[in-house]
C-alpha cells in the first residue's frame, strides 16, 4: 500500500522546524558566548545526531544485505526512508565546518592557524604535534570523502531497492550483498576516523581509542530507536500489513542490545581513564563532572536501566507501550548523550533553555520531513525481494 | 486399565506434523509430547506447551550473582583488608565502585548462564550419565515422533489410531 504524506503531518513537521528556526535565531542573537559558539554548538548537536540516524540506518540496512538476512525485509523500506536523510544531514555537517573555517566559531580549537605557529602567543604544543592529522585541507579531503561515499552508498541502495521491485530475480540481490560488504568495510574504518574528526577533535588535547565505537554504538542505537517508533507508527495507521508482532519484537531486541553496547563502550572508556588516572586523559572527564555532574551520570543511569530493566522480559518487547515508553526516553537520553560530549568541549558550561530544545524539534521536524518524504516515493513494503516470503512468516 | 497404551506416532516431515497436530488437536486428541532433533516454529502453543520459565530463572540466578559479588568484594576489599591499589580511595564502597563493575558483571554473567544451564538439565533430566527418554534414538536424526496417551482424550486405543491413520505418519506403534 502506498503511503501518503498527508497535509496535516506536513503542517505538523512545519510547525516544528519553524519553531526550530525561530529558537535558532532568537539564540544566535541572545547568545553571549564568545564567537556565537552556543549556537554553532547547537547546530552541530544536531546535524550530527540526526545524520548518524539516517547513517545508523545505512548500516543496518548494509548488514542485512551483507549477512543476507530475511527477518526484516519487511521494514526495508522504513531503513530506507530514514537512510534518505543522509544528503540534508550532511549538508548541514558541511555548513557548520564551513563556518569552523571561516572562524565564525571556535568550536574546533585546532582550526586556529596561530596554535601551530611557534613564533605566536597562542602556539600550542601538543596540537602542533597533531598537525600531520589535524589539519584542514586533510580535514575537508576526509570529510569529502567520507560524506560522498556515505552518500553514494545511500542512493545505490535506494536506486537498486526500486529496480528490484521492477525486475524481480536474485541479480540485484547478490550485487547489494557484494557492496554492502565493501561499503561495511569502508564504514568500519571511516565510522571511527569521522568521530575523531568531527566530535572528538572539539576536545583537541584528549584522546580515546574507543571513542569511535562509543560514537558508533550510540548512532546505532538511536536509528533502532527510530525504527522502532516508526515502524509502530506505520503500522497502527494499516501502512505495514505484513510486520507481525515477531518483527516488532525482533527489532525492539536490537534496541535492547546495543543499549547494552553503547553503555559497555560508555563504561570501558569511563573506568580505564578513572582507573590510570593520567592527567592528559582525565580532563575530558574532570569538565564533564564538574559542570555536568547531574546531566552526565543521569544520562548514562537513563540510557542503561530503562532498556534493562523494562524491556528484558519477552512480554514486553511485545507490548508496544513499553517499546513506545522506553524509546522515547532513550531518544532524548542519546540525544544529550551528543550533546555532552560537544558542549563541554565548546561552549564550556551548561546552558540549557529555549534554544536547545527549540533547535532539537526544529531539527526533528526537518528530518521527519525528510522521512516521509522518501516513504511517500515509493511503496512501504518491497514488491520482489528474495526473502520477501520468508520474512513474512516470521515467527519467533 | 485397558488404556495403559501410549502411541508413538512417526513423521518423517516437521512441516506435516505440524499440519496434523493442528487437526489431531482439533478433534480433541491430547498430544504429551513431540520429540524433534531441532525445534519446530510454532508447535508449542498447538500441543498446549506453556512458555518457558527459564528467563525468570536465570534472572533470578543474575540476582544473586550480582548481590554475591558486591557483598564479597565489599567485605573483602573495603571491611577486612582495605587495599591502596593505584591510590584509588577505599573508605567508602561507593568511592570505588567503578573498580569492581567488571567482576560483578562477570559473576552476573557466570551465575546465570551455569546456572539456566544446569536448570535446564536438570529439569529435563538430561545431566550427563543420565539414561535418554526420548523413545526412538532417530528422533536425534531425521524423524519426528508425537507420543500420545490416549487416556488423556477419554479416548480408546483404536479411536486415536483411527485418527492418526488419516494424517500423514510413516508409522504409529503402540508400547
Amino acid at each position: 500500500m502506498n503511503f501518503t504524506f498527508t497535509k496535516n503531518a506536513r503542517i505538523t513537521f512545519a510547525v516544528l522546524m519553524l519553531i526550530g528556526v525561530i529558537a535558532g535565531v532568537y539564540g544566535f542573537m541572545t547568545d553571549d558566548t564568545a564567537h556565537h559558539n552556543r549556537f554553532w554548538a547547537n547546530l552541530l548537536i544536531n546535524g550530527f545526531f540526526y545524520f548518524a540516524i539516517s547513517l545508523g540506518a545505512l548500516f543496518f540496512l548494509a548488514l542485512q544485505y551483507a549477512t543476507e538476512a530475511s527477518y526484516m525485509v519487511v521494514l526495508k523500506r522504513v531503513m530506507e526512508g530514514i537512510s534518505q536523510y543522509i544528503y540534508v544531514g550532511g549538508a548541514v555537517l558541511i555548513l557548520v565546518f564551513l563556518a569552523g573555517t571561516l572562524h565564525w566559531h571556535h568550536i574546533y580549537h585546532w582550526m586556529d592557524p596561530e596554535v601551530y605557529d611557534p613564533t605566536s602567543e597562542h602556539y600550542d604544543k601538543i596540537i602542533a604535534g597533531k598537525a600531520a592529522y589535524l589539519n584542514q585541507p586533510f580535514f575537508w579531503i576526509r570529510t569529502i570523502v567520507y560524506l560522498g561515499v556515505w552518500m553514494f552508498f545511500a542512493r545505490l541502495f535506494r536506486k537498486r531497492s526500486l529496480l528490484e521491485d521492477q525486475q524481480g530475480g536474485t541479480k540485484i540481490h547478490f550485487k547489494n550483498m557484494g557492496m554492502a560488504a565493501i561499503f561495511l568495510v569502508f564504514f568500519a574504518v571511516t565510522s571511527s576516523t569521522a568521530s575523531w574528526d568531527w566530535i572528538m577533535s572539539i576536545d583537541t588535547h584528549w584522546f580515546s581509542t574507543l571513542f569511535g565505537w562509543y560514537v558508533f554504538s550510540g548512532m546505532w542505537v538511536s536509528f533502532m530507536i527510530v525504527l522502532v517508533l516508526l515502524t509502530i507508527w506505520l503500522k497502527g495507521k494499516g501502512h505495514l500489513p505484513q510486520v507481525n508482532q515477531s518483527h516488532i519484537h525482533d527489532a525492539g531486541k536490537w534496541m535492547f542490545a546495543i543499549s547494552f553496547l553503547w553503555t559497555y563502550l560508555w563504561f570501558s572508556q569511563f573506568m580505564l581513564i578513572w582507573y590510570s588516572n593520567i592527567p592528559e586523559e582525565v580532563t575530558y572527564y574532570i569538565t564533564r563532572i564538574e559542570e555536568f555532574k547531574w546531566l552526565f551520570f543521569g544520562v548514562f543511569f537513563t540510557n542503561f536501566l530503562f532498556p534493562m530493566v523494562i524491556l528484558m522480559s519477552r512480554d514486553a518487547k511485545r507490548q508496544i507501550g513499553y517499546l513506545i515508553t522506553v524509546g522515547v526516553i532513550i531518544f532524548i537520553g542519546h540525544w544529550l548523550d551528543v550533546y555532552l560530549m560537544i558542549v563541554p568541549g565548546s561552549v564550556g558550561h551548561l546552558h540549557f533553555g529555549f534554544m536547545e530544545i527549540g533547535m532539537f524539534l526544529g531539527f526533528l521536524g526537518l528530518f521527519l520531513y525528510t522521512v516521509f518524504n522518501a516513504f511517500s516515493k515509493a511503496p512501504l513494503v518491497v514488491e520482489n525481494h528474495p526473502f520477501l516470503e520468508e520474512s513474512e512468516h516470521l515467527h519467533i | 486399565m485397558a488404556n495403559d497404551k501410549v502411541l508413538y506416532a512417526t513423521f518423517d516431515d516437521d512441516t506435516i506434523l505440524l499440519n496434523d497436530a493442528k487437526s489431531l488437536v482439533s478433534k480433541g486428541v491430547y498430544i504429551r509430547d513431540v520429540f524433534s532433533p531441532f525445534p519446530i516454529h510454532g508447535i508449542d502453543p498447538v500441543i498446549g506447551i506453556k512458555q518457558t520459565r527459564l528467563a525468570i530463572c536465570a534472572f533470578i540466578y543474575g540476582l544473586i550473582g550480582l548481590t554475591l559479588a558486591l557483598a564479597g568484594m565489599y567485605y573483602f576489599m573495603i571491611v577486612d583488608w582495605p587495599m591502596n591499589i593505584g591510590g584509588k580511595p577505599n573508605d567508602f564502597f561507593y568511592q570505588n565502585i567503578p573498580a569492581f563493575v567488571p567482576i560483578t558483571f562477570e559473576f552476573t554473567v557466570l551465575l546465570a548462564a551455569h546456572g539456566m544451564a544446569l536448570t535446564f538439565f536438570i529439569r529435563n533430566w538430561t545431566l550427563p550419565g543420565i539414561k535418554a527418554r526420548n523413545p526412538y534414538p532417530y528422533t536425534t536424526d531425521d524423524k519426528f515422533v508425537m507420543e500420545i496417551h490416549p487416556a488423556d482424550s477419554q479416548m480408546s486405543e483404536e479411536e486415536v489410531k483411527e485418527l492418526l491413520d488419516q494424517t500423514g505418519t510413516i508409522k504409529v506403534e503402540a508400547r
